[in-house]
């Protein structure tokens, strides 16, 4: 539906006529595009447009909601995310996800980010305490946590808990990480760490964003897809589809003449 | 186009347009009353044009003063975002324009204080281009009108080629009759407003090609005859 882009780095993330039903509904209509490696991809839309259907397709998601049908091909690295000897679980270790509204584990902060590894199968002690202290720098959160890594992580702030989710996420050494809101439940501040940090992540990781904020999408990402009734009506980087979209569906959106 | 759901932004949207033309066209008169002044002699209407000047400029801080207004608490985007800076844009060649008008009906009152001169140039012809520019140029933001801003880039070449003739013919005059000097170098300057003008108009009719179009079509060696 839409010529292919050139991006300025390899292609991550292949999608081809990826199309989802919940039962007789359809959320996703034969979706086609293309995310490239290190880089922001933002997705945006108005509530039911698919969006998140789309992100959670990603790394499996939908695989455990019920009445649940998916046609198409989603492919990492051009290996098929839905072939039949792949495991979902290993997809889910490559393909990491942050929800919009935090949940850490009601344990130590240590523990929170330990997590994952361990039921990976690591046990040795002084691995764990470096993964530990990799994620949470890389998450921007080790400076304020260092000393109290044996505290209740419910006991942290709304954006430290985010940022903890983020640690979480990225202690397993994931290549993509998907992001699903990670920003709206958080204060102007706690927000602006998150952007910031999201722009630290992009040159180790793939990113994916879902936000309903669109001057977030505009400040983060490189590029942007807007979504409407399950189809992807524009795809294009951020900087154009936020000064001049080809679309007059985009338009009218991203303008706020809409609904 | 559908309207914003936002009904303030979209009324201070309309509010920014009007004021935009308001100022053309005021800024259109001073050409008129300027060019009329010079070519009757008529020194106290250039006074009024001099006096008036004021009123453009206070459009041109108010225009700023609503197009920062916008940016800062609507985030505009696409559309929007490129009228907002157009209009901008399109001020500042807006006021140039009135300075220039301003600064012929100073020369008109310092013509209408010496004997006639002469020329044979058209300088009406002149004027009458380089104002129809100006109108074109806002006609076109105002229709969103990218072949008539097209239109209105070439013909900048004409206006060009008038004021070099007009030039040539001065510098004939001034060089067979020495008592004609200071007029001459006034009308001289008059025409170099004229051109001034029709330079502004162009600035305003390419911005308003890529409010249109989101493209720029300045600084090229030729203008395209379409987008």
């Amino acid at each position: 539906m839409q010529a292919a882009l050139s991006f300025d780095s390899p292609i991550k993330i292949q999608v081809h006529d990826l199309s989802v039903r919940y039962g007789a509904t359809l959320a996703l209509d034969r979706v086609t595009l293309e995310i490239p490696e290190r880089r922001v991809t933002a997705l945006i839309g108005p509530s039911g447009c698919g969006k998140s259907t789309f992100l959670r397709c990603l790394n499996r998601m939908n695989d455990t909601i019920r009445n649940v049908t998916i046609s198409g091909r989603v492919q990492v690295d051009g290996e098929d995310l839905y072939g039949e000897q792949i495991d979902p679980v290993v997809v889910r270790r490559r393909i990491g996800m942050v929800f919009q509204k935090s949940n850490p584990f009601p344990k130590s902060i240590f523990e929170n980010v330990a997590y994952g590894p361990r039921i990976h199968g690591l046990r040795d002690i002084v691995a764990l305490r470096e993964i530990v202290e990799r994620s949470l720098r890389q998450a921007a959160l080790w400076n304020e946590v260092h000393d109290r890594l044996d505290a209740s992580a419910l006991d942290l702030s709304g954006g430290q808990q985010q940022r903890l989710c983020i640690a979480r996420a990225l202690a397993v050494e994931p290549e993509i990480l998907l992001m699903d809101e990670p920003a709206s439940a958080l204060d102007p501040l706690a927000t602006a760490k998150i952007e910031e940090l999201i722009q630290e992540l992009k040159r180790d990781y793939t990113i994916v964003i879902v936000t309903h904020n669109m001057q977030q999408a505009a400040r983060v990402s490189d590029y942007t897809a807007y979504f409407y009734l399950g189809r992807l009506v524009e795809f294009g980087p951020t900087e154009v589809l936020f000064t001049n979209p080809q679309k007059p569906e985009t338009e009218d959106y991203i303008t706020g003449r809409f609904g | 186009m559908a309207l914003h759901t936002d009904r303030v932004f979209e009324s201070q949207l309309v509010q920014l347009r009007t004021a935009v033309l308001e100022m053309g066209g005021l800024v259109e008169d001073q050409i008129a009353q300027a060019m009329r002044a010079l070519l009757e002699r008529d020194a106290p209407l250039a006074h009024t044009v001099i006096q008036r000047d004021h009123v453009v400029n206070r459009f041109d801080v108010e225009i700023d003063d609503l197009s920062l207004k916008l940016l800062a608490l609507h985030q505009p985007a696409a559309r929007d975002l490129r009228l907002i800076t157009t209009a901008l844009k399109i001020t500042t060649d807006l006021e140039r324009i009135g300075d220039l008008a301003a600064n012929i009906a100073e020369r008109a009152i310092e013509l209408a204080a010496e004997p006639p001169l002469r020329p044979a140039v058209d300088l009406p012809r002149l004027a009458s281009l380089a104002s129809g520019m100006v109108h074109g140029s806002l006609d076109a933001f105002v229709r969103e009108d990218v072949a008539l801003s097209l239109e209105v880039c070439a013909s900048d070449d004409t206006i060009d080629g008038l004021h070099a003739q007009l030039v040539h013919s001065l510098v004939s005059t001034m060089a067979a009759d020495a008592s004609t000097i200071e007029r001459a170098m006034r009308v001289l300057f008059v025409s170099k407003c004229l051109e001034r003008i029709a330079d502004h108009a162009t600035n305003i009719a390419e911005m308003v090609i890529f409010m249109v179009k989101g493209r720029s079509i300045r600084h090229l060696d030729t203008v395209p005859r379409e987008l």
